[in-house]
């Protein structure tokens, strides 16, 4: 039996998953610009890697090795974050947090200091959450099989 | 536009009225999808795009993992019935007739400290802005960025995300230490 669901579906998903896999890392990387950010963006990525899931499913070994990676994905970026607020105590003024990168002009790509690595750290940790929850769901739907 | 929210409002507490009496745990998860899409159309109208587009996202993801559950769990609502009938006679259940009771009071202190609170604020649409008004001025100078909310979320509440961070990690590792230890058995 074919896995996942029908061809429609997955033709779909073929056409508009990387469409909004770039629209999630556009929201992340102009956070600092436009509505969006990290936890916006995050689960926008997230939603594309479940989308593929659903539509293509697959083999419950290989989903295993994807959330193992996604989590410790998870567990770097918020240990990367952690470590960015660490840093401002060391650099700078000494503050928790402090902005001590150069702040630029404000509406350019690279300004506004440690906010876009901040967004792009947060949008990391959003994304391996949301798709390590859905994971551990198929996999303990897949084994209760 | 006043009454346009409260339209959307009052949908939305239909919404959530029909998500509790539901049978079907399936038509409930997809009914509670009117609150959350009706509070995007309302940041939408209060202008706070940010907010629309995290709360649709995380809607929509959310939507998705309560299928799940329902998928691996029981589909059908266990809520027990007003009325017990034990051997032919019926008999009233207090449980319910408590909570009944329960919720008229607290309804009714509600709406009344609802009613006291109002009357000192300002009118709808107009902010009291003590301490966001520094934000507001010097936020895009102090940090550079020209989307003021990320100003305020990544450098003068840094902190609080850090936390929010936290509290998401923390819920990960609870779903995956429940699932894991149902499924090892």
């Amino acid at each position: 039996m074919e896995r996942g669901m029908t061809s429609i579906v997955k033709t779909t998903t073929r056409l508009i998953c990387g469409v909004v896999f770039i629209f999630g890392l556009y929201l992340i990387v102009h956070g600092h610009l436009s509505p969006g950010g990290g936890f916006a963006g995050g689960t926008v990525m997230a939603g594309a890697f479940i989308l593929l899931v659903l539509a293509f499913g697959d083999d419950i070994r290989h989903l295993r090795i994807i959330e193992e990676g996604s989590s410790t994905l998870e567990n770097l970026a918020i240990l990367l974050f952690l470590l960015l607020g660490v840093s401002g105590m060391a650099i700078g003024a000494g503050v928790f947090f402090g902005n001590y990168l150069e702040t630029g002009q404000a509406g350019d790509l690279l300004s506004a200091g440690i906010i876009p690595v901040g967004n792009i750290l947060i949008g990391i940790e959003v994304a391996a959450a949301l798709f390590t929850v859905f994971l551990a769901f198929v996999i303990f739907k897949e084994e209760e099989q | 536009m006043e009454v346009l929210l409260a339209i959307i409002i009052i949908l939305m507490i239909a919404g959530s009225i029909y998500t509790l009496h539901a049978r079907d745990l399936l038509s409930a998860v997809i009914s509670y999808g009117i609150t959350g899409f009706g509070l995007v159309i309302c940041f939408l109208l209060l202008r706070a795009p940010d907010l629309a587009i995290a709360q649709i996202v995380v809607e929509i993801i959310t939507l998705i993992i309560m299928i799940a559950v329902i998928r691996i769990s029981v589909r059908e609502d266990l809520t027990e019935r007003s009325t017990i009938r034990v051997a032919g006679v019926r008999y009233i259940n207090m449980r319910s007739v408590s909570f009944f009771v329960a919720g008229i009071v607290f309804m009714a202190a509600l709406l009344f400290f609802f009613i006291q609170a109002t009357a000192l604020l300002d009118p709808f649409g107009v902010h009291s802005i003590r301490m966001a008004a520094a934000y507001m001025e010097q936020g895009a100078g102090l940090t550079g960025s020209a989307n003021l909310v990320a100003g305020v979320l990544f450098d003068f509440r840094a902190y609080d995300t850090l936390g929010e961070a936290t509290i998401l990690i923390t819920a990960v590792i609870g779903i995956l230490t429940v699932l894991r230890l149902k499924g090892r058995k």
